[in-house]
């Protein structure tokens, strides 16, 4: 049925308004917190490798955030988010994917750069802002990229990479290739105008884009009910005309699972998908908050419990993959290996004055070539006035 | 050769790019089948394909993100954004996004296949919303390449050159000129630089500076005041960012006497920067201020449209002043 509305017409003679909460999504679940599946749950094809390099990318995550918080707190970085709570979405999410698969992301999501390959140095030499930083210094801590990774670089401003995901993933079908696009945000991130324009493009123009929710609860201090009363951000899917699914964000399986069906089926048949993934946000909104002020301690421990980690070591434990005196070791290595990434990129120079005009443009243009000159000068001048 | 209007113009260029290259698209509202609402993109959707020419939603916010995550994928996407006073709403990701791809990402990701063109310019009865002259704004954004021509040449020219440019650029099309500007252009593909001014008319008593639809006044004025034995130099500034200071002060530095004139507002317009700069570089040179003659500091009228636009008859009255001064 078409008609110039492109909506469908069913008349009735008595006025009739549908419920905004006439709709309610399920949420996926594989794992009971006690690491077994449910009685009608399958788990996802994952061999022993895949699912223990699943295990320590989460790990590798937790260890790299306390670290680095605590270097926060002794001033030795600027600035620092941590994504506690939140690591099974992001790595199993990543897991799901291919390697030619495109991500955008929002900030909170470095376990899955973490499960893509890129190293421990990697991520200090972009939070120490130093010479070999992929950034070349220029951003602030946590907003990593890798173009050899295809982990699209992290800006501040939140949702904007949602429309850019849908113009990614056009471009991925136009050239006919065999990849997607993921693109993550928070719930707060989806009031933003931007959320409402890339969905709405990508549905329109049929991108294979996964637009991936964590709805942890929270938008630094604004709680979800403050941001939406409609039934989270699934539902609005629907109304865009997409696939949408809202799984267990503390499930690595489910997750898994839910983004490994969701490229599939827009391999099959191009379109975008929405995934919201419900967790909690465990920690502070970053190292430049303190949330006492506004959620009590009862509301975490709650959360404390279901800890996505904890969750999915249990499976691993139940199905014989995991020996705990190893795992101890594993985790006493890898925050050796912590610190003496962090303590590397700690002594390396800052870029060079030069590269303050590189990359404007791809090449430096003349009136930037003269600015630099006259900084070069008074960077002279002020080194020798401070020096006699 | 060929007789064209300017619309014609950006039409046979959109024509040849995509011609050229698989990884052209153009896209925006009612660029599809329609061809624009100025039918700019008249014809290739049905050449080219609903793939690489179609219809978006009505989100400028939505075109530009979209057309960022394509021009990061490596293609060249150029999108149309309706009427330039519409362009706000995307104003976030032309300034925190296009502009700072590169740089942010260490040089790893980019933009630069990106151009943005809109119809820009008053004179046509459009009141608030369908004249504004926005580029002041995009100018003071490091990372954007802000260009305007002046005519069917410079159009086709330009905006080829746009397209091949590995940075993102901002392409203002004066809309009263759309039809009105006619000239015979060359049908083959041509490039015209990117970043540098044109003297359009060489003259020893005073400098006149503009861009786009206000060549036609500053020429007109020009002819006025070559009546009354007053020699004009004129310049088209053509990309104002960067722009090309040294054929500017060149100019200056000869004829000692400079009038800047924009159809946008005066306070901090695009002129306000040309005059700040020339200062610095002629001071010894100058034989009276700086003139600027602009848009007054209003929202763009429409029963007084005649009264706002600076047109021949302000600047002649400039020219006057200035070389008397």
């Amino acid at each position: 049925m078409t008609n110039p509305n492109n909506a469908t017409i069913t008349l009735v003679h008595r006025a009739r308004f549908v419920d905004g909460h006439g709709l309610t999504i399920p949420t996926f679940r594989l794992l009971k917190d006690d690491g077994h599946l449910y009685a009608d749950a399958t788990a996802p094809e994952l061999d022993k490798k895949q699912a223990l390099a699943m295990y320590r990318s989460m790990v590798t995550t937790r260890l790299l955030d306390e670290r680095m918080l605590a270097a926060q707190r002794q001033g030795r970085i600027s600035f620092y988010l941590q994504s506690l709570g939140e690591e099974a979405q992001a790595v199993a999410s990543a897991a799901a994917l291919a390697p030619e698969d495109m991500i955008l992301a929002q900030y909170r999501e470095q376990g899955a750069l973490l499960h893509r390959g890129f190293t421990l140095d990697q991520f200090m030499n972009q939070l120490f802002s130093n010479e070999d930083d992929l950034g070349k210094g220029r951003q602030m801590p946590v907003h990593y990229g890798c173009r050899e990774l295809n982990f699209m670089t992290i800006s501040s401003p939140l949702a904007t990479q949602i429309p850019q995901a849908a113009g990614y993933a056009y471009g991925q079908r136009l050239a006919g290739d065999d990849a997607i696009t993921l693109c993550y945000f928070g719930e707060g991130a989806a009031s933003e105008g931007d959320f409402h324009a890339g969905v709405n493009m990508a549905a329109v123009l049929k991108a294979p884009v996964i637009f991936f929710c964590r709805n942890n609860g929270y938008a630094i201090s604004t709680p979800a009910s403050e941001q939406f009363v409609g039934d989270g951000i699934a539902s609005r899917a629907v109304g865009y005309g997409i696939r949408t699914l809202r799984v267990d964000g503390a499930d690595a399986l489910a997750v898994y699972e839910a983004t490994r069906q969701a490229r599939q089926l827009m391999l099959e048949d191009p379109q975008p998908v929405l995934i919201e993934a419900m967790s909690y946000r465990l920690g502070a909104h970053s190292s430049s908050d303190d949330p006492s002020g506004y959620r009590s301690q009862q509301e975490e421990e709650r959360w404390r419990k279901r800890d996505p980690i904890g969750r999915y070591r249990l499976w691993l434990q139940h199905r014989g993959w995991l020996n705990e005196d190893e795992d101890r070791r594993q985790h006493d290595a890898l925050r050796r290996q912590i610190l003496e990434a962090l303590k590397q990129a700690e002594k390396k120079p800052k870029p060079t004055l030069e590269s303050l005009v590189e990359d404007v443009y791809a090449a430096v243009p003349v009136h930037l070539q003269r600015q630099l000159e006259r900084l070069k000068k008074q960077d002279g001048a002020s080194r020798k006035r401070e020096r006699s | 050769m060929k007789q064209m209007n300017l619309l014609q113009a950006v039409n046979h260029a959109l024509d040849l790019a995509m011609e050229r290259e698989q990884e052209v698209l153009c896209f925006g509202e009612d660029v599809g089948h329609f061809g624009g609402v100025f039918r700019a993109t008249s014809g290739l959707q049905d050449k080219y394909g609903e793939d690489r020419c179609f219809n978006t939603p009505l989100t400028e916010q939505g075109i530009i993100g979209f057309a960022n995550g394509l021009a990061a994928k490596g293609l060249k996407p150029v999108a149309e954004i309706q009427f330039a006073d519409y362009i706000f709403p995307a104003f976030d990701q032309l300034v925190n996004e296009t502009a700072k791809f590169r740089y942010r990402s260490g040089n790893q990701f980019n933009v630069g296949g990106l151009v943005v063109r809109a119809p820009y310019g008053g004179g046509i009865a459009g009141g608030h919303y369908h004249s504004q002259s926005p580029e002041a704004y995009f100018v003071h954004t490091p990372g954007l390449r802000v260009l305007v021509p002046r005519g069917p040449v410079q159009a086709k020219g330009l905006l080829l050159a746009a397209i091949d440019c590995p940075d993102p650029v901002i392409f203002f099309e004066p809309k009263r000129l759309y039809r009105a500007a006619v000239a015979e252009v060359d049908e083959g593909y041509y490039q015209l630089p990117l970043d540098k001014a044109e003297v359009v008319r060489e003259g020893s008593d005073i400098t006149l500076l503009g861009w786009g639809a206000q060549m036609e006044y500053l020429q007109k004025a020009a002819e006025m005041a070559e009546k009354e034995g007053v020699s004009c130099e004129v310049i088209d500034l053509q990309s104002l960012l960067p722009w090309d200071e040294d054929t500017v002060v060149a100019s200056v530095l000869k004829t000692g006497r400079l009038l800047v004139s924009h159809e946008a507002p005066l306070t901090c317009g695009v002129g306000a920067e040309i005059a700040a700069t020339v200062q610095a570089r002629c001071f010894l040179y100058l034989e009276s201020p700086i003139a600027r003659v602009c848009g007054p500091d209003t929202p763009f009228p429409l029963a007084l449209e005649k009264v706002y636009m600076p047109d021949q008859h302000r600047i002649f009255d400039a020219i006057n002043a200035t070389v008397n001064f």
